[in-house]
């Protein structure tokens, strides 16, 4: 990692930072079937944090960061980003996914400007491709400007996608399984590029997990979330270093915050 | 035991057998080679009447005297033009209209809902049985048989388009509506490219339909194109020239169907190389 961020720069609870995304009593019944996927949802996520979601399949993780990307209207409650209730897709909202869903007939690059494409036209994507070339050389993709999609790893797809989601400049990243469709050591490598992006702009962001130690490896936060209906059942600071290192996964601290967090799933799956 | 490997120790080796071994273009001329024996030795043994089935030979000289006819521009290039560009104009019309319906019911729940049952209706009968009304529509010109081709050919397009445009995938809508991209964008940006392989199987079996169409409505309608030749030839029991005539006008489908195939691998390039499904990554 060289980015030297010293620790009082990063806010670990976020305690004296700035508020960035607010959702408060957020709840989402679907009509059909009368399913109560959220329940009273309250989430604060601090500029420059990094939080977490975990929880059991099925829990609404996804339905809530549907909600907070805008493109699903919670039933009840309210969603606030930088000030401004979220009614929609956002410019300020950088999402990712569990595939990195490049479109084949575009290069690389031109993936990337996409988002700008879409929202400002063809004129503006070209002009960020300055922009795209300097997110691809912070995660390690300079010279695969023209490569197409298919002649990417699945770990170099999910960069590029990484600086797509970065490329209109978001308040906040919404990540939804990133890297799970990875093996496990590119996985573990990519999480350590994750958080040197992170830190390196100082973005705010959202990740939904399975893997406990996904979570608390990245995580200033963790919300634990019990099956439906989806609600937070418990906050965990994880009050670790930054940055974080792979030698860290295998200290007691660390140890003790995954057993805390599997022992809260485990009583949530037994109940 | 000796460790060293040698040549007797391997038991079972990798067979291919003969057949695989022998280069495809020979295969394919030793297949014709044999095809003109037994026409040959059929005609030289009396088997088939001559009527019937003429010689090889006299059967190349026919196809000599077409290409010359051909190359000097003679009748039949002017009748071989008429076919051509029935063929052209109907296949232009079947994409106009194949596109249209098939964004029409691709992209709209009306379109889906009401359009194609009776899209889906139409194209299972027997559409060459229009001719005799397009025939009485729009009289023996052109016209009737760049309708019956146009009408042929659109079904595969609308086909192909509407199954192009529902086969996106959820994450690649996902990532649009997070984008806030309008409809059209989605449609333009998305949904068509990402339906053009699709596209391309219907336009592929439109191009052979259309050429199907124009002749059948030449055979039905007259007018004074090859199928009218062939046919003509046909009933004055000309068989060496019926034969090189379908093998002119299988040229026109040759031409047609690989202009759809090189522009296919212009535009989906991606196709081939990204998997079996054109799978978005």
């Amino acid at each position: 990692m060289d980015v030297p961020v010293k620790p009082a720069d990063r806010p670990l609870t976020g305690r004296d930072t700035r508020p960035v995304y607010q959702l408060s009593r957020v709840s989402k019944k679907y009509r059909q079937g009368n399913i109560q996927a959220l329940s009273a949802v309250d989430i604060t996520l601090t500029e420059g944090s990094f939080s977490s979601i975990i929880g059991p399949s099925g829990c609404g993780k996804s339905t809530l960061l549907k909600i907070m990307a805008g493109v699903e209207p919670p039933s009840s409650g309210r969603v606030v980003l930088d000030g401004k209730p979220v009614t929609g897709p956002r410019r300020d909202i950088g999402m990712m996914f569990q595939q990195a869903t490049l479109f084949p007939w575009r290069s690389t690059i031109e993936n990337i400007v996409l988002p700008i494409e879409i929202r400002e036209g063809r004129a503006a994507a070209r002009k960020a491709h300055v922009d795209a070339r300097e997110l691809l050389e912070l995660v390690g993709l300079e010279g695969f400007e023209e490569v197409y999609s298919h002649q990417l790893s699945g770990g170099m797809a999910q960069r590029a996608a990484i600086c797509r989601m970065l490329i209109t400049r978001p308040q906040v990243l919404l990540l939804d399984e990133p890297f799970s469709a990875l093996d496990e050591i590119s996985r573990d490598f990519m999480n350590l590029e994750l958080q040197k992006v992170c830190m390196s702009r100082r973005a705010t962001t959202m990740l939904i997990t399975h893997s406990i130690s996904e979570a608390v490896f990245l995580s200033d936060r963790v919300y634990v979330m019990s099956a439906r209906p989806g609600q937070i059942i418990e906050t965990i600071e994880i009050d670790l270093p930054r940055p974080r290192t792979t030698e860290m996964m295998v200290t007691p601290a660390f140890g003790v915050y995954v057993q805390r967090i599997r022992s809260l799933l485990d009583k949530g799956a037994f109940q | 035991m000796s460790t060293s490997v040698s040549e007797d120790d391997t038991v079972w080796t990798e067979h291919v057998s003969f057949i695989d071994r022998i280069p495809r273009w020979i295969a394919m001329l030793g297949l014709l080679a044999a095809v003109l024996a037994i026409w040959q030795a059929s005609h030289s043994f009396g088997i088939v009447s001559p009527i019937i089935l003429p010689s090889p030979g006299e059967t190349g000289q026919d196809i000599i005297y077409v290409a010359r006819n051909l190359i000097s521009g003679g009748y039949m290039l002017k009748a071989l033009w008429i076919t051509t560009q029935e063929v052209l104009v109907g296949f232009l019309f079947a994409m106009l209209f194949g596109f249209s319906l098939g964004i029409l019911v691709g992209e709209t729940s009306f379109g889906e809902r009401a359009v194609m049952p009776y899209l889906v209706a139409i194209d299972t009968m027997p559409k060459v049985a229009f001719a005799p009304l397009f025939l009485s529509w729009l009289g023996f010109g052109i016209a009737s048989k760049v309708a019956l081709a146009a009408f042929i050919a659109t079904f595969p397009i609308v086909v192909g388009t509407a199954a192009g445009l529902h086969g996106h995938n959820e994450n690649a809508r996902m990532l649009f509506k997070t984008m806030g991209a309008s409809r059209w964008q989605t449609l333009i940006k998305m949904k068509l490219p990402m339906g053009l392989p699709q596209i391309f199987t219907g336009l592929k079996i439109a191009s052979v339909g259309v050429m199907a169409g124009a002749i059948t409505a030449e055979f039905l309608g007259g007018g004074k194109g090859f199928g009218e030749l062939i046919r003509v030839a046909a009933s004055q029991l000309q068989t060496p020239r019926v034969f090189s005539l379908i093998l002119y006008l299988s040229l026109l489908g040759f031409c047609l169907f690989w202009t759809v195939v090189l522009v296919e691998r212009r535009l989906v390039f991606w196709h081939r190389s990204s998997g079996p499904t054109g799978a978005v990554r």
